[in-house]
C-alpha cells in the first residue's frame, strides 16, 4: 500500500502561524521518486505549507500523514529519519567545516550524548561525493559561495538517509549555472526513489524537471496535475495576476515561459 | 592538506591554551609578597602526592595549600566556568556577542548578594543568596520567555533576561541607596566588581561541584550544541528536540555562571573574548571548544588575579581589569579578524 500512494501527504490542511490562516483546504501528496513542484506567488504559502507539511508548524485542521501513519504521531527524531529538509542556504553564524554541516544530518541517527562515530564521517564524505563536492569537506561552510551552500545542504538532507527530501526554493539567489547544478541533483534524488517536493518562483523549472506541478495561491491549491497541462499561459497569469509569454521551440515538448 | 592544517589547530590551539594556564600558575606562585619558586610548589606537591616530608618551611607550606592556593584554584575555575558558559550561550542564541550573563545570571546573583551584604549575613550566607539569586533570575526569565508563545522563541528569551536583568539591575541599586554607606556599601561596590581577595579552601568545594557538573553537562551535548547553533527549524528539522536541549544548555551554563559569580563577584568580559580566542584557535566545533576555552579562562583569570593582588598597593577588582584589558582585545579583535568567529 505504502508503495502505491504518497510517503508525505497533506489532507484537507489549514494552515498558518498562532492567530494568522495562511491557507486552508490543501491536500497535496509526494509519492516515492516523483518529484512535486509547488509554483505560487510571494506570499502565497508556499513556505508556511511546506513547514506544515514537514511538521515544524502544526496544522491548524487536517492532518499530515507520511508513510500512512499521521506525523504527528513519530517523534522528532523519528521525522528526521524520513524527511530530509532543505532550507534556503544561508551563511550560519560560526564557521564549521562543510564535513561537520553534513554530519549535522547524522544527528536523528545518534543517541543523545553521541559524536559522529568513523561510519558516519564516511557516510558524510560519501554523500559530498555524490554531489561532487568532495574537495570542499575541510572548507569553512561560511567561505563557500552560495551555489555550494545549496548542494552542502542538499548533501546534509541525504546524510539524513530519509524517503522524502523537501527543498525550500533551492534555486532562489543562485546563477544560472548553480540553478543548473541543483536542479540535475534533483532529478538525481528522483532516480533514487526518493520523494522530492520542491518550492520555485520558476514555472521553466516545475516544467522541466517536476512530475507533478501544484499550484498554490492565496492560500487554496489553485490546480494540480502533470506541468505540461498545468503550466499554461492563463493559468499562470491567473496564479500570478500578471501577463505571461510563452516561447516555442522547433519541438513541441520544447517551450517557455517568461514574465511579459 | 588542509585537513592536516585542521588538526594541527587543534594540537597547538590545546598547546597554547595549557601554556597560558601553566605560565598563569607559575606566575600566581612567584609574585606576591611571599613568593613561591616553581620548584619550591612542585617539591611541596609532590611531597603531598608521596606523603614524605618535603622538607620545606613550614611557611612555605602554609602560602601553597592554605592561602595562596586556594585562590588560584578558584580563579581557574571561575575563569574556565564563565569561558564555557559565554561560548555554550554564544552558540545557543547564534550570536558571538553574547556573554555569560545575557539571561541575567549575573544581575540576580548580584542582587541576592548585596540583600545578603544588607542583612550583615556571614560570607557563607552572601555567597548562597547570591547563587541562589543567580538560578532564580534565569528560571523567571525562562519561563517567562517560553510562556511567550508564537514569535521567535530565542529573540523572546534574549529581551525578556533584557528586561529582567534591568529589573534585577533597579534592585540592586536599591540596596544600595538603602545600605549603610560607611560599612555595607563598599562591600557592596567592591563585590560587584569581583575579587577573589577573601577565598579560603572551604570556598573551593562550593564552586568546583556545580563547575564540574555543568561543564560535563554541556561537554556531553557538545554535538547536540553544534546543530543547535543552527537556525531553530533547521535543528528540528535534524530531528533535535530543541525545546528540551535548550533547557538542559542554559540550566548547565547557569549553573557554572552561578557558582563562579557567588564565588568571586561579578567578573565581566571573560565569557565574552575567552570563547572567540578559543573558536579562532580550535573552530566552532563544541567538542574542541569547550576544553579549550576552559583551560584557556582559567588561565586568563588566573593571570588576571595575580596581576590584580600585585600591580597596586591595594588589590585592583577583577571586574575592572577584565574591562581595562577586555576592551582594546577585543578591538583588537574586531580589527584583525573580523571574521574569526563566523
Amino acid at each position: 500500500m505504502m508503495g502505491i500512494g504518497p510517503i508525505l501527504a497533506g489532507e484537507n490542511l489549514s494552515f498558518g502561524y498562532p492567530g494568522r490562516r495562511v491557507g486552508q483546504g490543501v491536500s497535496l501528496g509526494v509519492k516515492a521518486g516523483e518529484v512535486l513542484a509547488l509554483l505560487g506567488p510571494n506570499g502565497g504559502g508556499k513556505t508556511t505549507l511546506l513547514k506544515t507539511l514537514i511538521g515544524l508548524l502544526a496544522p491548524q485542521a487536517g492532518r499530515v500523514v507520511l508513510e500512512g501513519k499521521p506525523l504527528a504521531d513519530f517523534p522528532v527524531t523519528e521525522r528526521a529519519r524520513r524527511i530530509g529538509y532543505v532550507p534556503q542556504a544561508h551563511a550560519g553564524a560560526f564557521a564549521f567545516s562543510v564535513r561537520d554541516v553534513v554530519l549535522m544530518g547524522r544527528t536523528a541517527h545518534q543517541g543523545l550524548f553521541a559524536s559522529p562515530s568513523e561510519a558516519d564521517r564516511a557516510l558524510a564524505l560519501a554523500k559530498l561525493g555524490e554531489l561532487g563536492i568532495a574537495h570542499l569537506a575541510e572548507q569553512p561552510y561560511t567561505m563557500i559561495s552560495g551555489g555550494e551552500r545549496q548542494l552542502v545542504l542538499i548533501a546534509r538532507a541525504l546524510a539524513q538517509e530519509p524517503r522524502v527530501i523537501v527543498l525550500d526554493e533551492p534555486t532562489a539567489s543562485l546563477d544560472f549555472g548553480n540553478q543548473g547544478k541543483v536542479l540535475r541533483q534533483i532529478a538525481e534524488l528522483k532516480s533514487r526513489g526518493l520523494a522530492v517536493l520542491f518550492t520555485t518562483h520558476d514555472p521553466n523549472h516545475a516544467l522541466r524537471h517536476a512530475d507533478r506541478v501544484a499550484l498554490l495561491g492565496r492560500g487554496a491549491l489553485l490546480a494540480e496535475g502533470p506541468p505540461a497541462e498545468m503550466l499554461t499561459v492563463e493559468s499562470l497569469a491567473a496564479l500570478y495576476g500578471a501577463a505571461i509569454h510563452a516561447l516555442h521551440g522547433s519541438n513541441a515538448s520544447d517551450m517557455a515561459f517568461l514574465p511579459a | 592538506m588542509v585537513a592536516r592544517r585542521a588538526q594541527a589547530g587543534l594540537a597547538s590551539g590545546l598547546g597554547l591554551a595549557v601554556l597560558i594556564l601553566a605560565l598563569g600558575i607559575v606566575l600566581a606562585f612567584s609574585v606576591g609578597r611571599f613568593p613561591v619558586g616553581t620548584g619550591d610548589l612542585l617539591t611541596a606537591l609532590w611531597s603531598r602526592l608521596s606523603g614524605h616530608p618535603s622538607g620545606l618551611p613550614a611557611a612555605t607550606e602554609a602560602v601553597i595549600f592554605n592561602i595562596r592556593g586556594p585562590r588560584v584554584l578558584a580563579a581557574i575555575l571561575c575563569g574556565a566556568a564563565l569561558a564555557v558558559a559565554g561560548a555554550a550561550f554564544q552558540g545557543l542564541f547564534r550570536n558571538p556577542l553574547v556573554s555569560p550573563d545575557i539571561l541575567g545570571a549575573s544581575s540576580g546573583a548580584a542582587l541576592g548578594a548585596v540583600i545578603g551584604i544588607f542583612f550583615s549575613l556571614g560570607i557563607f550566607g552572601i555567597q548562597a543568596l547570591a547563587f541562589a539569586g543567580g538560578l532564580l533570575a534565569v528560571a523567571l526569565v525562562y519561563m517567562i520567555g517560553s510562556a511567550i508563545r508564537g514569535s521567535d522563541t530565542v529573540l523572546v528569551l534574549v529581551l525578556t533576561g533584557v528586561v529582567i536583568g534591568a529589573l534585577l539591575g533597579a534592585g540592586v541599586g536599591l540596596m544600595k541607596y538603602l545600605a549603610d554607606p560607611y560599612n555595607q556599601l563598599p562591600a557592596m561596590t567592591f563585590w560587584l566588581l569581583g575579587s577573589l581577595s577573601g577565598t579560603d579552601k572551604h570556598d573551593l568545594l562550593p564552586l568546583f561541584g556545580p563547575v564540574l557538573a555543568g561543564t560535563l553537562v554541556l561537554f556531553a551535548l557538545r554535538w547536540r550544541m553544534n546543530v543547535m547553533s543552527l537556525p531553530e527549524e533547521e535543528a528540528r528539522a535534524l530531528g533535535l528536540s530543541t525545546g528540551l536541549i535548550r533547557l538542559a544548555i542554559v540550566a548547565a551554563a547557569t549553573l557554572v555562571t552561578a557558582a563562579s559569580v557567588a564565588a568571586a563577584g561579578v567578573i565581566g568580559w571573560v565569557g565574552l573574548i575567552v570563547p572567540h580566542l578559543a573558536r579562532f584557535l580550535v573552530g566552532p566545533d563544541f567538542g574542541r571548544l569547550i576544553p579549550t576555552a576552559a583551560i584557556m579562562g582559567g588561565g586568563y583569570l588566573l593571570l588576571i588575579d595575580t596581576l590584580a593582588r600585585s600591580a597596586a598597593s591595594v588589590e585592583i577588582p577583577l571586574g575592572i581589569l577584565t574591562a581595562v584589558i577586555g576592551t582594546p582585545f577585543f578591538i583588537l579583535l574586531l580589527v584583525r579578524a573580523r571574521r574569526s568567529w563566523s
